[in-house]
């Protein structure tokens, strides 16, 4: 089989097996990327001398019989994880030039067992977007279809990974930026609980939400990444100490007596027919593994989008103060005053959707209206955690679709920043309560891929990839590949 | 202020657009500044009915009762770390400053503020 065709997993059984080198995998790979990611759009930043100086050094690391639990595999950032001496823009104009002084603890941890960076991935400009078409760098297309959005924020990481360019991706999800582009591109992604992985070098949107994770091709490989990735860090001081488990170790786990929850309201009108009857289809796969389905209900599941876009601007417009032109990032021309200054940098710096996250930030925020809005929507998230806690004690599991359509075509929703956010509808809920979730391929609608939706308790990430994994078994949608990237 | 049992509620996808809060151009140039944000010409007019949108879609907030519910701190009902302050980053500036747009002497330069 080609290298590009192999998952993490297989490749490292490769390279312990001695079948191939990590420079030949990193040659393939980079090869590839030039080869197609002018049409795809998903990177920002190819470090091909980087990669192939760390191949090397992986290759001379396994020959001296050091090798790390990730030696030699090709993987790529988000970019909107801080790497050293390397471009972190975060798909903005405003960081065009930044180059890091430092690196994210996920950067610095998974090449610390080995890892080889082949670049940056594409994203929604400061992850704030569905479709990645918020881009200062452009639309990422989606390999299903090029005409069609992969989804976002971490389009590009679910791009490079669904066109074999790359094995593994990280990002970053505030509202479903991990799964639904995981979903949108037959892609498994994973969002850990709320604390599980060191957000620090990882440029913050709303930091009561942002959970960093993994894009890959199976739950295999996601349950070896999150391994390396989760865990307490100091520098953090969101992070939480709660020991991590071996989740390779905990996939074969049965699904036998497994309760899983089914909500009611997912399936209403809003979701693609197609759509749900995969979905359907899965529930069904799930149930003849043994585990057994049930009702249960969030009656505030329908405001979970709103109190999200209430949260999450607030949150914005406190994190992107930082820009103001001064110590990083992008500085108008000639200011005729520090006021011009901070506001015509931060206006010609930042994006249309930026712009308008921010501002909706600062009003929801701003004196007479804070009890209104801001309050109010922390109240209603108090609401749709009580929703999932109480469904918790019935079921140990949450299962759904993960996006209420297929991929749309790029343009289709740009100018409806609502319709935008509806796209998120179902994924949301995880990350007001702070809960793991993840998206796994479930089968095609009309040429499109379909992901099921999983979500669990705080710190349930083993049983969610346990349960990705038996599915994984039972269907092998996840091996579906786009032809003209076989 | 109106209350409705959540179960009661049509999803969002189908009720959004109906009348409600709306912004006007000196709330938006209002916020526009406080947020230190200066927009172009041919961008006012659309951030005005976009924010507009935006405003009304969240306002369904209101329809909750929410009087005995205490806000949401954390997800996970967490208190914030606070770490001993104690120096632990050596000093890099010459390298961090290198992402500056104008510095001298290790100094941030920017328009003058003080006459």
């Amino acid at each position: 089989m080609a290298l590009h065709a192999l998952t993490l997993t297989e490749l490292r059984r490769g390279l312990e097996r001695g079948d191939f080198s990590s420079l030949d995998v990193t040659d393939a790979l980079l090869e590839r990327i030039e080869k197609y990611d002018g049409d795809l759009n998903a990177f920002i930043t190819v470090t091909a001398d980087k990669a192939r100086r760390a191949a090397r050094r992986a290759d001379e690391q396994r020959a001296a019989g050091t090798a790390g639990a990730l030696c030699g595999l090709p993987i790529v950032h988000k970019d909107i994880f801080c790497t050293r001496d390397v471009l972190t823009t975060c798909g903005s104009r405003m960081l065009e030039n930044f180059v890091s002084p430092y690196d994210a603890t996920v950067v610095e941890r998974l090449e610390t067992a080995g890892a080889v960076v082949l670049g940056k991935a594409n994203m929604d400009e400061f992850a704030m977007g569905s479709s990645n078409e918020t881009s200062y760098f452009g639309p990422v297309r989606n390999p299903w279809k090029l005409d069609c959005s992969p989804g976002g924020s971490s389009g590009g990481s679910a791009a490079a990974v669904a066109a074999r360019l790359a094995p593994a991706a990280t990002g970053t999800d505030t509202g479903g930026s991990i799964r639904q582009p995981a979903a949108l591109t037959n892609t498994v992604g994973i969002k850990p609980t709320y604390g599980r992985v060191s957000r620090y070098g990882m440029i913050a949107f709303a930091s009561s939400l942002d959970q960093a994770g993994v894009i890959t091709r199976s739950a295999e490989d996601a349950a070896l990444l999150l391994g390396i990735m989760a865990g307490f860090d100091e520098r953090d001081s969101t992070s939480i100490d709660h020991p991590v488990p071996d989740y390779v170790l905990e996939l074969d786990r049965s699904l036998d007596g497994l309760r899983i929850g089914i909500v009611r309201q997912h399936f209403d009108a809003g979701l693609d027919e197609t759509c749900a009857s995969r979905v359907r289809d899965a529930l069904a796969a799930l149930e003849a593994r043994g585990a057994t389905l049930t009702d249960v209900d969030l009656p505030s599941l329908d405001y979970c989008v709103p109190t999200y876009y209430v949260v999450a601007p607030a949150e914005c417009s406190s994190n992107l103060s930082r820009f103001d032109g001064v110590r990083f990032g992008y500085r108008a021309e000639e200011p005729d005053d520090l006021l011009d200054m901070y506001c015509r940098s931060r206006g010609e710096g930042f994006g249309a959707e930026v712009k308008r996250r921010i501002m909706t930030g600062t009003y929801v925020l701003s004196a007479g209206y804070y009890d209104a809005y801001y309050l109010k929507a922390q109240k209603v998230r108090q609401l749709i955690s009580e929703d999932f806690r109480r469904a918790f004690d019935s079921v140990d599991v949450i299962a759904g679709p993960t996006a209420p359509t297929p991929a749309f075509r790029i343009g289709e929703k740009v100018d409806d920043p609502i319709t935008m956010y509806l796209n998120d509808i179902y994924t949301i809920g995880a990350n007001l309560a702070g809960l793991p979730a993840m998206s796994v391929p479930c089968g095609m609608a009309d040429g499109l891929p379909v992901g099921l939706h999983l979500v669990g308790p705080h710190w349930s990430e083993a049983m969610l990839l346990a349960t990705a994994h038996q599915y994984g078994r039972e269907s092998d949608w996840h091996e579906a590949c786009p032809e003209a990237y076989r | 202020m109106a209350s409705a049992s959540p179960t009661e509620r049509k999803s969002p996808l189908k009720t959004f657009g109906y009348p409600g809060v709306s912004l006007d151009k000196d709330q938006v140039q209002h916020i526009a500044m406080l947020a230190r944000l200066k927009l172009a010409d041919d961008e006012f007019a659309e951030t005005v009915s976009k924010l507009s949108s935006i405003v009304e879609f969240v306002d369904q907030l209101s329809e909750l009762d929410t009087d005995d519910v205490l806000p949401m701190a954390h997800p996970l009902n967490e208190s914030q770390r606070l770490r001993p302050d104690a120096v632990t980053e050596p000093d890099d500036r010459d390298h961090v400053q290198q992402n500056a747009a104008a510095v001298a002497d290790g100094l941030y330069l920017v328009p003058k503020v003080i006459e």
